[in-house]
């Protein structure tokens, strides 16, 4: 009886976090996949198909710029993140001493300042009158008709700002849990400092640098924040698209297909990622964060 | 001279040069390092003066003067905004106490126990984690529509359990496996039952787990703001509020209660770092 007990704890326990899990994560998806081959309009209903796939089609083809777009931005601004985040990460792990934490929390504080303020905020030092623009165009360093705001490049500062700590963190655990020995032993061997760092230093590193492109893509790519607070009116990403759709056009079906389709390519993307690299990186660095 | 002090003098040239050029390595990364320190604090930097303007119009976009008034009487003079920070609140207690009681027993089972569904669990868990937030939100928005449930406060707080709740877990879990099992089975030899072997032996050491998975779920939960949108129906939270003004311009009491979020969530973050460290030494 008791074997029994102890054997059925553990369902106890996953119980209740489980179903809340399928309720309010699993059935959704499952039911927006369906949503997404139904027809039909906001007027006249919808019709359930099960075999209409012309949103997926109009979806990509209609969308497309917005979707080369997200690839775009959320590329380009993890490739500047990991240029940014590797030198600090490096230093912080091997030079922080007895100070690491407190710089690893000073990384931290923009999450203290919530995500839409602290995107706002750029608007006003990236703005044609703002704090960095100002200045520069009084000094007659850059022409009165320079702006950065509702461009391109607005929307890439503001990804890269706002989730610049999740490339820092899993690069710094992953420097950190390097072993001394293994440096010591690299430049007793080689002596050269360039090749103990890409022969030995950053092989090691990698995952994290993995765990960072995963942790800053996935968001950026889905992200509708910065393209509608930085990015003006013709840099809009696919985001926008489904947001668009839900709360404007009202077109679920395709706002459900663009969803689904935005979901499938991020976690194929992740769960090759996982399969090759192990899950246990990102939840770390999920976590620390 | 012999030939090996000659050979040890020739090879002290290079190394020290080497030793020379490392320290100006690692001197500019210093520097980097507090130059990107700067550009991260400069938008906090930017929310917290504006607190302190005194802007003409609606504007509060260029500087006009200091004043204290939107700290003092004023702070509360915009009702709308104080009812979103005071949902935004209630929202994060809810969540964060919903999705440290869930989480808590999630984490104990996958850390404690080898079971059936294991894999599966780990695998749901890691999707609901990387699932990118718009997808959440807009699958939500659609399964609340199909199914006629009114959305409002209540499904605002169902989304944030579902969302904070993987990463209570995943802190749990690291603290359960590092957990040494014999001193359970010492409270159970010592005729302890399951309850008190939990409430008395288990609870406390997974504690600071606990307390780290809290802190992160009402973190995530107060700063939400794509999930919450398509959640909230007519429901206004903080981010909800800010996003909705923000066209025409942010008044300093924005300012003022994020200067007062981030004022108070740093100051946590370091009593919970100073607790543990004392605990730890």
């Amino acid at each position: 009886m008791r074997s029994i007990r102890s054997k059925l704890t553990p369902y106890y326990l996953m119980l209740p976090g489980g179903l809340w899990l399928a309720i309010f994560f699993a059935v959704p998806i499952i039911m927006m996949i369906g949503l997404s081959t139904m027809n039909g309009n906001i007027i006249a209903g919808f019709g359930d198909t099960w075999h209409h796939f012309g949103n997926y089609t109009y979806g990509f083809t209609q969308y497309k710029s917005q979707w080369i777009r997200s690839a775009e931005y959320a590329g380009l601004g993890c490739l500047i993140s990991i240029v940014l985040s590797y030198p600090i990460a490096y230093w912080i792990a091997f030079y922080g001493g007895t100070r690491k934490s407190t710089y690893l929390f000073l990384i931290l504080l923009p999450f203290f300042v919530s995500f839409v303020l602290r995107t706002i905020a750029w608007n006003y030092i990236l703005g044609d009158q703002g704090l960095l623009l100002e200045p520069l165009k009084h000094l007659h360093l850059v022409s009165q008709n320079f702006h950065i705001l509702a461009t391109g490049w607005a929307v890439i500062i503001g990804i890269v700002y706002n989730y610049l700590p999740f490339m820092i963190l899993p690069i710094y655990v992953a420097l950190e849990r390097v072993d001394h020995k293994v440096i010591e032993a690299g430049r007793d061997l080689y002596a050269n400092p360039v090749t103990v760092f890409t022969k030995v230093v950053l092989p090691l590193s990698l995952p994290g640098v993995f765990a960072g492109v995963l942790l800053n893509f996935v968001p950026a790519a889905s992200d509708y924040v910065n393209a509608s607070v930085l990015g003006g009116t013709g840099n809009s990403m696919i985001g926008n698209v489904i947001y668009d759709q839900y709360f404007v056009v009202q077109n679920y079906p395709l706002q459900a297909s663009l969803s689904f389709s935005l979901m499938a390519i991020l976690l194929i993307g992740i769960f090759s990622y996982a399969r090759v690299l192990g899950t246990e990186d990102v939840l770390e660095a999920a976590a620390v964060a | 001279m012999s030939a090996a002090t000659l050979e040890r003098a020739a090879g002290q040239e290079p190394r020290k040069k080497v030793r020379q050029r490392r320290k100006t390595g690692e001197r500019l990364l210093h520097w980097f390092t507090w130059l990107l320190i700067i550009w991260l604090a400069l938008p906090i930097a930017v929310v917290v003066a504006f607190s302190f303007n005194n802007p003409h119009g609606r504007y509060n976009y260029s500087w006009t003067g200091f004043t204290f008034k939107y700290w003092g009487s004023k702070l509360f003079a915009i009702p709308d905004l104080t009812t979103a920070v005071e949902h935004s609140i209630l929202v994060a207690v809810v969540a964060t106490v919903g999705a440290t009681v869930l989480g808590t027993l999630v984490g104990l089972a996958v850390g404690k126990y080898k079971f059936r569904g294991q894999g599966a669990t780990n695998l749901v868990q890691f999707a609901a984690i990387s699932a990118p937030e718009v997808v959440l939100g807009s699958s939500l928005a659609t399964f609340f529509l199909q199914a006629h449930i009114q959305e409002g406060a209540l499904t605002v707080m169902a989304a944030h359990i579902m969302f904070c709740m993987s990463f209570v877990a995943i802190t749990v879990r690291a603290r359960v496996v590092g957990l040494d099992p014999s001193v359970e089975d010492a409270a159970k030899d010592l005729g302890a039952g399951p309850w008190d072997t939990f409430r008395l032996v288990t609870l406390p050491m997974i504690m600071p787990g606990v307390i780290a998975g809290a802190m992160l779920a009402f973190a995530l939960s107060i700063d939400d703001f794509i999930t919450t949108e398509f959640t909230s129906g007519s429901f206004v939270t903080y981010p909800l509020w800010i996003w909705s003004v923000s066209r025409q311009g942010l008044p300093p009491q924005v300012n003022v209660m994020g200067s007062i979020i981030f004022a108070v969530g740093v100051i946590f973050a370091i009593a919970n770092s100073v607790i543990s460290r004392r605990r730890a030494a």
